[in-house]
């Protein structure tokens, strides 16, 4: 009662979000991202903390631990995080892949030695990337404005009030009650994360011109790609793979957000929602580590 | 007469069949040898960046349409360039593009990569070829490639990693550049990021 009334005032902070983005929108450059200047602020103060603390440790644990050590860390959390990435398919009205995250919980709690392997993908069975906010955007709700959280990196409203609401509320890791347990489990969890990313986080590094936008667009699209589960409704490609040499001077620079103010207005709202996370797995071809918390990657951190 | 006339038919047949490769198979094909030399080179996996580079150059970038890509990457701006402009702009794109392909691919390790079936009607001339590279303990991730039919065989002219494609991220980093300084400081800031990976990697 008190998680669905909780939900509610959610949902209504969100809208909220959005509506007041809409307005607030017309002074920015960019319509997703009114926020500029301090969103820069603050991606520039993680960027600080991830260069000076969390990614010199992550490189020391690293090296200090094997490969497969990490690994087991990394299912150990991940087994963990599959309960609640069941109970958002469940939201999101798809219970067949609620079955299957279910049952990878208990192959991999059972034969996986904890969580520590995971056994359920000689299975076939996937693991999916789903959180509150992709629930939320399922639901229909606009992702409000672009934001940079303090330490938990690239976000968007709705998305940061899932988050930080939601998704933290139900972390197994947080309702530990010994303080000193809680925190070291955290601690290695995004150091291991972290860890994960580091050649991720090379490969943007060389890639982008400027790092801001390159993981603020690359978080957006994939966060919207998610919520359709990696098919979103396809973009007019026509107009896209229109070469620009072609005298059409009438067609907006589509993907040129920055250029086009009106835009956001042009594009159905719950669209202009659906925008999201995870920067740097973007380039990582066929290495694309950890495509889940790649937000970090940015040297915007991510601690989950 | 006779063995020559089927021997001019197998030429000509050969010439079809290298531009007329559907492009799900191609780009099939050009991933299976390339993770079958990944594979057996130990170098390439102990990160030997000459090797990969070596590798992209030969086997992919054949395959890539650059000048397609930068000119989407630009956008509205493409139009505005002068074709010195255009030039230098290809080739720096095609610089911080091989190397970004590059560092991606030294990170492979063993991933199975799955295609998607390709429904396509004879007369399309551009499609998306779907794939999803899956790997214990991740969950799967998307690996689309944009292509169009060319009089060369068909080429990709955009990836989309996770639902992230590649030049729609590059046309925001661009337009931002060319806002703050215009087209030659979006030309001086790729000249020297490509300047600076390379000294990084020396």
């Amino acid at each position: 009662m008190i998680f669905s009334s909780a939900i509610k005032r959610l949902c209504a902070t969100a809208v909220l979000g959005w509506a007041l983005s809409g307005c607030a929108t017309t002074g920015g450059a960019n319509p997703e991202d009114p926020l500029q200047p301090i969103n820069r602020a603050i991606f520039g103060f993680n960027d600080s903390f991830d260069e000076f603390l969390l990614k010199p440790v992550a490189e020391a644990y690293r090296a200090a631990l094997p490969e497969p050590v990490r690994a087991g860390v990394t299912n150990f959390f991940s087994n963990i995080e599959d309960v609640w990435i069941g109970a958002n398919n469940l939201l999101q009205g798809k219970p067949e892949q609620a079955l299957q995250d279910m049952l990878r919980v208990v192959i991999n709690t059972i034969f996986g030695i904890g969580g520590v392997l995971d056994v359920a993908y000689d299975e076939g069975l996937d693991k999916h990337n789903e959180d509150f906010g992709q629930t939320l955007g399922r639901w229909g709700i606009g992702s409000g404005p672009y934001l940079v959280l303090p330490f938990f990196g690239p976000s968007t409203l709705r998305d940061g009030v899932a988050r930080l609401g939601v998704d933290n509320a139900v972390d197994p890791v947080w309702t530990i009650d010994r303080v000193s347990t809680r925190n070291s489990l955290y601690t290695v969890r995004a150091v291991n994360t972290r860890a994960g990313l580091l050649d991720a986080a090379r490969v943007m590094e060389q890639a982008a011109l400027d790092k801001y936008r390159f993981v603020r667009d690359a978080y957006l699209q994939r966060r919207r790609s998610l919520i359709y589960d990696g098919d979103p409704p396809s973009e007019p490609k026509a107009k896209r793979a229109a070469a620009p040499d072609e005298t059409t001077v009438r067609q907006p620079p589509d993907f040129g957000r920055d250029d086009m103010r009106n835009a956001a207005t042009e594009r159905p709202a719950n669209e202009t929602a659906n925008l999201c996370f995870e920067a740097s797995a973007l380039f990582v071809y066929p290495g694309t580590g950890a495509a889940d918390d790649a937000a970090v990657a940015s040297g915007a951190i991510s601690i989950r | 007469m006779k063995p020559l006339l089927s021997l001019l038919f197998a030429m000509v047949s050969s010439v079809v069949l290298a531009q007329d490769v559907a492009p799900d198979v191609l780009v099939k094909r050009i991933t299976a040898e390339v993770i079958d030399i990944i594979k057996q080179d130990k170098d390439i996996q102990a990160g030997n960046s000459k090797k990969i580079a070596d590798l992209v150059e030969k086997r992919i970038l054949p395959h890539f349409s650059f000048a397609r890509m930068t000119q989407i990457a630009l956008a509205v701006n493409w139009r505005r360039a002068t074709p010195e402009q255009k030039k230098q702009l290809t080739e720096e794109f095609k610089t911080l593009l091989v190397r970004t392909y590059s560092n991606a691919l030294a990170l492979y390790r063993d991933q199975r990569i799955d295609f998607k079936p390709l429904h396509m009607r004879p007369d399309d001339v551009d499609v998306t070829v779907k794939s999803e590279v899956r790997q214990r303990g991740k969950q799967p991730v998307t690996l689309h490639y944009d292509m169009e039919k060319t009089a060369h065989g068909w080429k990709v002219y955009d990836v989309k990693v996770g639902g992230v494609s590649l030049i729609t991220n590059y046309r925001e980093d661009f337009a931002g550049q060319v806002r703050e300084s215009g087209i030659d400081g979006l030309i001086k800031s790729l000249v020297s990021k490509n300047r600076a990976a390379r000294s990084d990697k020396s």
